[in-house]
């Protein structure tokens, strides 16, 4: 591993002066975003220009300090690198600006799917994009004499007749863990069946319903042939299960997929039997059950013209087309930048792309609703409480801060 | 001390008290007694590499202007402290109301997050607060009377769980109390029975995090005992020992009243970090089992949208709790001290 680094890192220092073109800033620039390799390359990119200081705080805690980090006036950060859940945090508190001059400037190489509008104007420029779909050991499948499933209800009986034919004992995994990790797993079931987060157009939540109940049950049905330890597993713990070769099917995020059975010490038969394919739809619906994400950076608001010309600048210089052409880099996501080419690791998120997969909402409220599932539906999935109970607590919490935050009367 | 000198000397001290801990509280108080304005909405399409929707966002220009009138919020007095986050004081009369026995009510009142986590907070301070001083004198006593070469060793080896930090402690003991890990498959072997994980009980979450919590503040509590024990006057041990009193009887009649101002000492701490337990919550991943007011001001904190004041009105609760939690020790210590002088 450290020495597979060092090389990449000499290949890049060697191949840099050929591929960085001229980049020329005049002011500050500073970047906080998450820390998963794709934004590390963009954030590495930015830092190739000269002219003005570049820099980044990648961090997995970066949404903690993003909007306190861009409320000062000026701004700490130039620019936070942002999902579509948690641009609307930043949008609420009004710390991001509007990028149409910016991008007519200097824009030039976007695609015109890769500009986030907001009620018509542009707030962000997308790089990738992201969203669950299964990951599965065909080589256990077939042992099994099973075909791959496509839907959730196949996964359970699949994941039946592993069990019952001691392949494997535990064989469904999934990031489970009580928190933002079970919450999401509810939205994307939840989708599948065919539920909406809100009442129409309003803030009233109504996630109570059949769909609601339908989706907990699925998700118990599931937890039954997980590692019992399956609510402290998020999607590192996971992906250590799929790794040892204790899971045969499981959803995962795209982003992760690609490099799944690259850690050291993953036994030869999960790299042989590791394969991917679109997510899975449930209930006898169309819409898969899952969500579709992007990742994109903004400018920030409070800070000078220069610094946010700048930080365009810089930014469109760490995903300009030209990074592609090193392949670990164009392995690292799905890009949404001009000239990409899927991987094989690509092809579950094209999947749910392509089969109308619905993206997580961009509502003010929708991050309040996401907390409040994380932390009521634990109790139902231990066996607490009845699924109906689960759903009219997160409904009462969600109600609760959606008051104090001024989004309910 | 002359009452200019004492000014003087305590001047600095005063003004960092001040600074550092009066007026953080007085922010938060106001904070929690004040909420976000009412978001003015507008519905708007949203474009992306996923195509267009309608969504709803927040006016900026509209909600601007009255941020700008009174930009500390809206006031809304208690209404934070009462509602479900918190005290819950509409949920826990309609629980009270409907109850069909004193056991549906508190399992009603379980189902609150307040009350949930208070139900932890408390069980976790009340025994691993009396544990750990215990366990700690025990310590304190074994390693006074070890020979003189091996104390170092073995004092250094007593605080090791005190150097680890917390949140590397009980992440390691996360790893080794997996249903896969070193002590995970022990106590599988040992309970006779494969399936059981210690990470999917609430009482054996429960267990694990008191155990760790005594493990990880026993050395401090040895470290001032131990301290204390080098005090010890030895004459009195010596007419105890003439007079014919067992190790037991030492321990009981001349060492721990001669250690007992430290007890206090140390419990009045310890009540106060175990009331604000997080670490272990958080290392443990145990948020599905087990929660203290600390963990939910974190998760306030840690959400997509931060909701400042409901942490604001958990910080202030945290406060007045371990304010009633001290009182008795207190009270004592004042009492002892009166009756002194």
């Amino acid at each position: 591993m450290f020495i597979k680094t060092i090389t990449a890192a000499s290949l890049i220092a060697l191949a840099a002066p050929t591929l960085a073109m001229a980049c020329e800033i005049g002011a500050r620039v500073s970047v906080v975003g998450n820390e998963f390799p794709a934004i590390q390359t963009v954030g590495a990119g930015a830092q190739e220009c000269e002219g003005g200081e570049v820099t980044t705080n990648l961090t997995a805690d970066h949404q903690t300090i993003n909007l306190p980090g861009m409320q000062g006036n000026p701004a700490e950060y130039t620019s936070a690198i942002i999902a579509n859940s948690s641009i609307v945090a930043l949008m609420n508190e009004d710390v991001i600006r509007p990028l149409g001059d910016l991008i007519e400037k200097h824009g030039k190489d976007l695609q015109p799917t890769q500009i986030i509008t907001i009620g018509g104007e542009p707030m962000a420029v997308a790089f990738m994009a992201n969203a669950q779909h299964l990951v599965y050991r065909a080589d256990l499948l077939e042992e099994a004499g099973l075909d791959v499933p496509t839907t959730y209800e196949e996964m359970l009986e699949a994941a039946k007749t592993l069990r019952e034919k001691g392949i494997s004992e535990n064989p469904v995994g999934g990031p489970y863990k009580a928190g933002w990790n079970l919450a999401q797993e509810f939205n994307n079931m939840f989708l599948g069946h065919g539920g909406t987060h809100f009442k129409d157009g309003t803030a009233e939540p109504n996630v109570n319903t059949p769909e609601g109940v339908a989706t907990l049950e699925m998700m118990k049905a599931l937890a039954e042939y997980m590692n019992p330890d399956y609510l402290t597993h998020d999607s590192n713990g996971t992906n250590a299960e799929f790794r040892a070769g204790n899971v045969a099917l499981m959803h995962m995020w795209g982003s992760r997929a690609a490099t799944m059975t690259d850690a050291d010490g993953v036994p030869q038969e999960v790299v042989d039997g590791f394969a991917i394919a679109g997510p899975l739809t449930v209930g006898g619906g169309e819409t898969p059950a899952s969500t579709l994400w992007w990742d994109g950076f903004t400018v920030a608001k409070n800070i000078p013209d220069e610094e946010a010309e700048a930080t365009f600048v810089a930014l469109m210089h760490g995903i300009r087309p030209e990074i592609l052409e090193d392949e670990e880099t164009a392995k690292q996501a799905v890009w949404l930048i001009e000239g990409y080419k899927p991987t094989e690791a690509a092809k579950g998120v094209f999947a749910a792309a392509q089969s109308g997969t619905i993206p997580y909402p961009m509502l003010p409220y929708m991050g309040l609703l996401h907390t409040a599932l994380g932390n009521e539906l634990s109790d139902f999935m231990q066996g607490k409480e009845s699924a109906e109970q689960a759903l009219s607590d997160v409904e009462a919490a969600y109600t609760a801060a959606a008051k104090e935050q001024g989004f309910l009367k | 001390m002359k009452h200019r000198t004492f000014f003087w000397f305590f001047l600095p001290t005063g003004l960092a008290m001040l600074l550092f801990i009066a007026l953080p509280l007085v922010s938060v108080i106001i904070q929690s007694t004040h909420a976000p304005h009412e978001a003015v909405f507008r519905t708007v399409e949203n474009c992306g590499p996923f195509g267009c929707v309608e969504e709803t966002t927040i006016d900026q220009e509209a909600t601007r202007a009255i941020r700008d009138a009174e930009p500390l919020g809206r006031f809304v007095g208690l209404d934070i402290y009462l509602d479900r986050g918190h005290l819950a004081a509409q949920e826990v009369g309609e629980a009270w109301a409907n109850r069909e026995s004193i056991g549906d009510f508190l399992s009603r009142l379980g189902n609150l997050p307040f009350y949930r986590a208070m139900a932890f907070t408390l069980t976790y301070t009340f025994t691993v607060t009396p544990l750990l001083i215990v366990l700690g004198l025990m310590i304190a006593l074994a390693v006074n009377t070890v020979t003189q070469r091996l104390k170092g060793f073995i004092i250094f080896f007593s605080l090791l769980p005190m150097i680890v930090t917390p949140l590397v402690g009980s992440l390691i003991l996360f790893w080794m109390l997996d249903s896969r890990g070193v002590l995970g498959t022990f106590i599988q072997w040992a309970a006779n029975d494969p399936d059981l994980s210690l990470k999917a009980s609430t009482p054996l979450t429960w267990a694990m995090l008191i155990v760790y919590g005594i493990w990880s503040s026993a050395p401090f509590a040895f470290v001032v005992f131990y301290a204390g024990l080098q005090t010890l006057p030895q004459d009195q041990i010596e007419a105890a020992q003439i007079d014919g009193a067992t190790r037991w009887q030492q321990v009981k009649y001349v060492i721990v009243p001669h250690l007992m101002p430290l007890v206090t000492f140390v419990a009045l701490i310890q009540l106060m970090d175990n009331f604000r337990v997080l670490e272990p919550i958080i290392g443990f991943n145990a948020q599905a089992h087990a929660t203290s007011l600390s963990w939910i001001i974190l998760n306030d904190l840690g959400g997509e949208t931060r909701q400042l004041s409901a942490a604001s009105a958990t910080s202030v609760m945290t406060i007045l709790g371990v304010a009633i939690l001290l009182t008795p020790v207190l009270i004592r210590t004042w009492r002892d001290f009166r009756s002194k002088t």
